[in-house]
Formats: C-alpha cells, sequence, structure tokens
C-alpha cells in the first residue's frame, strides 16, 4: 500500500502508523452522548473510510486519508490541523 | 574539573571500504534544527540567508553546500548542519542543538543507491530523488533522514544511539551489493 503525504508525497505504507477513524471532536460543553459517540462508536464500512494516520518514519505530520476498504484505491490525503476535526490552533 | 574527551558517534566504526564502496562518518561542528514559528517562515527564511548564506529548505530539498548545509527534516522543520545557528533566527524560528544527537554517516560509491535500497523504502532512483534532494525515511527500521550530497554520494543519519545498528546495517548491505559485483 502506497499513501500519498501532503508534505512528502508518495510514500510506502511502513512509513505511516495508524491511528482511527477520523472523527470531528465534539465541541466544549458537549453532552454526555456525544463524547460516547466520539470515544466509543465506529462504523465499519465497506467502502470510503477517512482516517488519521501518522507520518511516524517521514514528516512527524498527522494526515486523513481518504481510501476505500473494498477495492483498496487512495482517495486523498489532507494534513489533519486543516481537515475540520475540531479543537483550536 | 575531569578532562573529557569528546566520542563521535562511529567512532571505532569507521572509515569502512567494501568493494568500490566506502562508508565515512561526517561530524558537522553543530546541528541545530530550526522551526519557524506560525507566519514566520518567510522571515525566517531571508534571515538565515543573510547570516548563513542559505534560505530556508522546501519540502525534500536541501540548500547550501557540503560544510554550510540546511537540510528540509521534517513538516515545518529544517537541519542546520556546519555553522553554529545565527542568533538572529532565534526571532522568528525554536532552535534546538541537535549536535550531539545524531550519527551522520557518508556513503559514496557507484552502487550507493543499491545498497540504500535495501534498507529504506524511499525512491532514491536518480531519474527521481537527485543531487540536493532529501528524505525522512525509514533506515533499516530506524527513522532516518537521507540527503543525495553527490551524483553517487548520500549522507545518511540516525539517532546516535542507533550509530552501531547503522553502521552495520549498511555495511552488510555493502557487502550483499559487493558480492553481486
Amino acid at each position: 500500500m502506497r499513501i500519498t503525504c501532503p508534505v512528502c508525497g508518495e510514500r510506502d505504507r511502513r512509513e505511516f502508523t495508524y491511528k482511527e477513524a477520523a472523527l470531528a471532536r465534539p465541541e466544549a460543553g458537549a453532552d454526555l452522548e456525544d463524547w460516547d459517540a466520539y470515544v466509543h462508536l465506529r462504523e465499519n464500512p465497506a467502502g470510503v473510510t477517512r482516517e488519521l494516520w501518522y507520518h511516524e518514519m517521514g514528516c512527524s505530520a498527522w494526515i486523513v486519508v481518504t481510501r476505500n476498504t473494498v477495492t483498496h484505491a487512495m482517495l486523498g490525503s489532507e494534513l489533519a490541523s486543516g481537515a475540520d476535526l475540531g479543537g483550536k490552533r | 574539573m575531569a578532562e573529557l574527551i569528546a566520542k563521535s558517534p562511529c567512532a571505532g566504526l569507521l572509515p569502512l571500504t567494501v568493494g568500490g564502496l566506502t562508508l565515512s562518518e561526517e561530524t558537522p561542528a553543530a546541528m541545530t534544527s530550526v522551526a519557524p514559528y506560525q507566519g514566520q517562515m518567510d522571515v525566517l527564511s531571508a534571515a538565515m540567508k543573510a547570516s548563513h548564506g542559505m534560505g530556508f529548505p522546501a519540502p525534500g530539498r536541501s540548500t547550501g553546500k557540503a560544510g554550510n548545509r540546511a537540510i528540509w527534516f521534517s513538516r515545518d522543520m529544517a537541519l542546520l548542519m556546519g555553522p553554529a545557528a545565527d542568533a538572529s533566527l532565534a526571532d522568528h524560528a525554536a532552535l534546538t542543538d541537535q549536535s550531539d544527537g545524531w550519527a551522520v554517516v557518508r556513503l559514496e560509491g557507484e552502487q550507493a543507491a543499491e545498497v540504500l535500497a535495501r534498507l529504506t523504502p524511499a525512491d532514491l532512483r536518480p531519474s527521481v530523488f537527485k543531487r540536493g534532494h532529501t528524505a525522512r525515511s525509514e533506515v533499516a527500521h530506524m527513522m532516518g533522514s537521507i540527503t543525495k550530497v553527490g551524483e553517487s554520494a548520500f549522507v545518511v543519519m540516525v539517532f546516535r544511539s542507533m550509530a552501531q545498528t547503522l553502521v552495520h546495517d549498511l555495511k552488510t548491505a555493502m557487502e550483499a551489493v559487493a558480492a553481486r559485483g
């Protein structure tokens, strides 16, 4: 598998570490159910997914990778800092 | 106070020659990581040009020349190798002394790229990876930095604590490549 890092370009999967589905963090003051969903509830889609990967052996960027779990097609990637996942800079 | 003798990371391990390949240690006088503050990249690059004669390198590139080089070192970070960082840079970037933190070796020889191909997934083909290009990648399962400094010469860096492993793995790969002729 080859992953395209927005900073480094196309690289081998070995350089990356997988975290989990890329979900937007609930706003401050969100209720317990939102946090429960954010922390515990996950889809297991056959198809397009958005995931967080860490370019550990490369530029150390957190990226959001969109890929298809059925066809293994890599559909795109962007820096996690610009992917509207919540939190403040 | 006791007289302490500084040892380089690869002291007693290098230099090494296998077939037409040589592996030697480089000991830059200073190494400093330069991480620009938010929005300061252009000002920093100009300051680097003024004080060191080279700008901040783009991703995957290096600037300057042997003994006075800046290599791209990760997202929004460069490594200044050779001169001590000028104090003026501290206004625009976080400077961290890395001088004793990295083992730096130089691999030279016609088959140098073939040796590295056994240790890293990075694409080092001459058509893709040219002189002055640099990459952060995996080197024999270690986090490393590879910079092409000549037609058939590379500078490879890993954390200092892994110097012996790096030399061992490079030596093994050099012997394997040399044996194929």
